[in-house]
């Protein structure tokens, strides 16, 4: 059995271990005030919190966990507080649930503190499902401890003994990872019986997704862990009320779980005064798309949509001109370039129609037709639409049939008031988050770029080139005649004489591109 | 569906696969766990298989299709020998995952989801493989590869054709 002493013993005796080889390799910097940061312009401006142990230490290694205070929040709290002073330091801290709603933890975990019962479960919602999202998979693979240790910490604070991880199958790492760390855990006594000598036990079962989004959602979760269908239930109780097998279960996100133990390391008053008044504390978002330096970000909350974007990700590639940002996944919206400016928390981005979701960040030039994306994401919500409530089964499939009208040139003026009112029964009338937010691309495109679904029906165009029904490709008079693309043209639709300009056949062109691309004086163009 | 497991050659496995039943039998809400170990063993759910669970597990064979069916990674036809996971993310796809996606359908000549008929190749759309800063990515059994090119995938493809001629070789 572990003990405090011995948990001293192991991080004086690791940590500097662990110092010098981060010295050897270069990669990270110990501060003056003893923390370790990564090096580097890409972390200059961020404030890695959840994400604080990742390429740092070794995720397989428990013993580097501990050498950075691993399990001595949960030492703390064993020893030092009582259940509900937990939950009220937790309630102090504004922790706000990470996995894209934003309800406050301390609040949840009150909520299942309250109810007398036998039995009660912990989950851990690692069924991270948003394309375009990897945070919770990075502190998966490379920090496992700090969900365990927050997992424990939530148990003993509701009064729960044990706990279930639900993890998405698509990420074989991090399920190998967590393996690890929960029989590392075991070993050294920190999960299992009497954990650090004290009357709390508290053990973790891993369990896995089988490819259905919307497992994310909490009782479709808890559905699929009890060997069912991931269907919602019908919301009559609160989860921590009634959850798994009919027993107050708290479900908290990868990252939110990640927080935890640091906020009683360090204390609720420190992780309240960073971020805004109303979100505290940091998120990671993953920056990714059409930008120059993508990869996790993990910023203050109140951070602007600019300084992440450009400051930190470093802008477009290949000079072109960023168009917009799509956060929050399939349930968020598309935010236009006139509003990066705005600052990044839960209550900002709701007001401008979007959702900071789980932290996908995805930016877009003008080389993507955002009617397109609208098409991408509907096709996406009627494949993982569970069929349980109607608005959202067949409304979502009858929007996508609209889109698929509009990008395939047959579109009318009419297609977009059936859209927004299709929209509005969807979201009013849908039991779960899938089927409320699944309109939210459509609507927010619809609103910051509706000169393009416009463009799309009266003209015939696409602006940005993308939908291939309504663009041709075309040499211009820049031609040299170097035969490049009726050279490398998969159907031999171009035509022309050497050093002289040449013609694509547009009845035969199978708009590849590739002319486009193999073209040395860029006279092949769209339009 | 037109395929039958043989229950004498694959003797071994469902040895095994019974050991698992038992040591989790009493644990609540074990048919996913139990499914996940089918299709691992025999890379797909085999009706035989099914009907063995159902009668140990005391869960009607409706239920199990019902969960099964569920859920997209169960799949009720056997897998090529070299999956590949096409990740059609969000970050995929506006650097183009679909090109990627055409070019494999191309090559291997079927379409996404289906299995070429000598069980070499399969397709296999995903949802996000969580690689997005390597986009557009493609798995093939467990390697990734990033930042893909169409012109890429031809090589990609014939080094693994080469590995399963070499396989045959060798039996």
């Amino acid at each position: 059995m572990i003990t405090l002493d011995k948990l001293r013993e192991i991080k004086e005796r690791t940590r500097p271990v662990l110092e010098e080889r981060l010295k050897n390799e270069g990669k990270a910097e110990i501060r003056e005030d003893g923390t370790i940061a990564l090096k580097g312009d890409y972390y200059k401006n961020q404030l890695r919190i959840a994400l604080r142990n990742c390429e740092i230490i070794r995720p397989d290694s428990i013993e580097e966990y501990i050498a950075l205070d691993g399990y001595s929040a949960l030492a703390k709290v064993l020893f030092e507080m009582t259940p509900e002073e937990v939950i009220e330091a937790m309630e102090k801290s504004n922790l706000r649930g990470r996995g894209g709603a934003g309800f406050p933890t301390g609040k949840k975990w009150r909520e299942a503190f309250k109810y007398d019962s036998d039995k009660k479960y912990i989950i851990c919602n690692a069924d991270e499902g948003d394309p375009g999202a990897f945070m919770d998979r990075s502190i998966l693979e490379g920090d496992p401890h700090s969900v365990i240790e927050g997992m424990a910490i939530a148990g003993y604070a509701v009064g729960a003994d044990e706990g279930y991880i639900y993890v998405r199958a698509e990420y074989p790492m991090a399920v190998r990872s967590l393996k690890i760390a929960i029989e590392q855990a075991r070993e050294y006594g920190l999960l299992g019986k009497n954990i650090f000598g004290t009357d709390f036990s508290f053990d973790i079962e891993l369990r896995l997704g089988a490819g259905a989004f919307v497992c994310g959602e909490a009782t479709a979760l808890i559905e699929s862990i009890e060997g069912k269908r991931g269907m919602p239930r019908v919301k009559i109780h609160r989860t921590a009320h009634k959850g798994l097998w009919g027993k107050p279960t708290i479900i908290n996100n990868v990252e939110t779980l990640a927080n935890v133990p640091v906020i009683y390391q360090k204390g609720a008053e420190w992780f309240k005064n960073i971020g805004t008044e109303k979100s505290s504390g940091t998120k990671v978002f993953s920056l990714v798309g059409k930008v120059k330096n993508p990869g996790l970000v993990e910023v203050p909350m109140g951070m602007t949509l600019r300084e992440i974007i450009f400051d930190i990700g470093g802008g477009g590639i290949d000079g072109r001109r960023i168009k917009a940002v799509q956060t929050g996944g399939p349930s968020g919206g598309c935010i236009p370039l006139e509003l990066f400016d705005t600052p990044v928390d839960f209550e900002s981005l709701s007001r401008i129609g979007s959702i900071m979701g789980s932290g996908g960040m995805v930016v877009m030039d003008e080389t993507d037709c955002m009617v397109d994306i609208a098409r991408f994401f509907l096709e996406f919500t009627v494949d993982e639409s569970c069929g349980k409530c109607v608005p959202c089964r067949e409304g979502t499939k009858r929007m996508l049939e609209i889109l698929e009208k509009i990008t395939s040139g047959n579109g009318e003026e009419s297609d977009i008031e059936r859209l927004e009112s299709l929209a509005d029964t969807i979201s009013s009338a849908s039991l779960c988050g899938l089927g409320q937010t699944a309109p939210n691309p459509v609507i927010s495109t619809l609103r910051y770029f509706r000169d393009e679904y416009i463009a799309h029906i009266r003209d015939k165009k696409c602006p940005a080139g993308v939908c291939k029904a309504l663009f041709e490709y075309f040499i211009t008079e820049s031609c040299i005649g170097c035969t490049k693309c009726a050279r490398n043209c998969p159907v031999s639709c171009i035509s022309g004489k050497v050093k002289e300009r040449h013609v694509i056949d547009a009845n035969r062109c199978i708009k590849c591109g590739t002319c486009k691309e193999v073209c040395p004086v860029g006279a092949v163009v769209t339009r | 569906m037109g395929f039958k497991l043989d229950m004498e050659k694959n003797k071994e496995k469902i040895k095994e696969f019974m050991d698992f039943i038992d040591d989790n039998r009493n644990k609540p809400g074990i048919l996913m766990p139990v499914l996940q170990e089918a299709q691992e063993k025999f890379g797909y759910l085999p009706e035989e298989i099914l009907e063995l669970i159902s009668k140990e597990l005391k869960i009607p064979l409706a239920e199990i299709y019902g969960v099964a069916t569920f859920y997209s990674q169960f799949t009720f036809v056997p897998k090529g020998e070299n999956n590949i996971s096409v990740c059609l993310g969000t970050a995929c796809y506006v650097k183009g995952a679909e090109k990627i996606l055409e070019e494999l359908e191309n090559i291997l000549d079927i379409k996404s989801g289906e299995t070429t008929s000598d069980l070499k190749f399969s397709i296999t759309p995903t949802r996000c493989l969580g690689a997005c800063r390597q986009a557009p990515v493609i798995n093939v059994k467990d390697e990734t590869y990033g930042k893909l090119k169409p012109e890429d995938i031809k090589e990609i493809i014939e080094k693994y054709d080469k590995e399963v001629l070499q396989d045959d070789n060798i039996r």
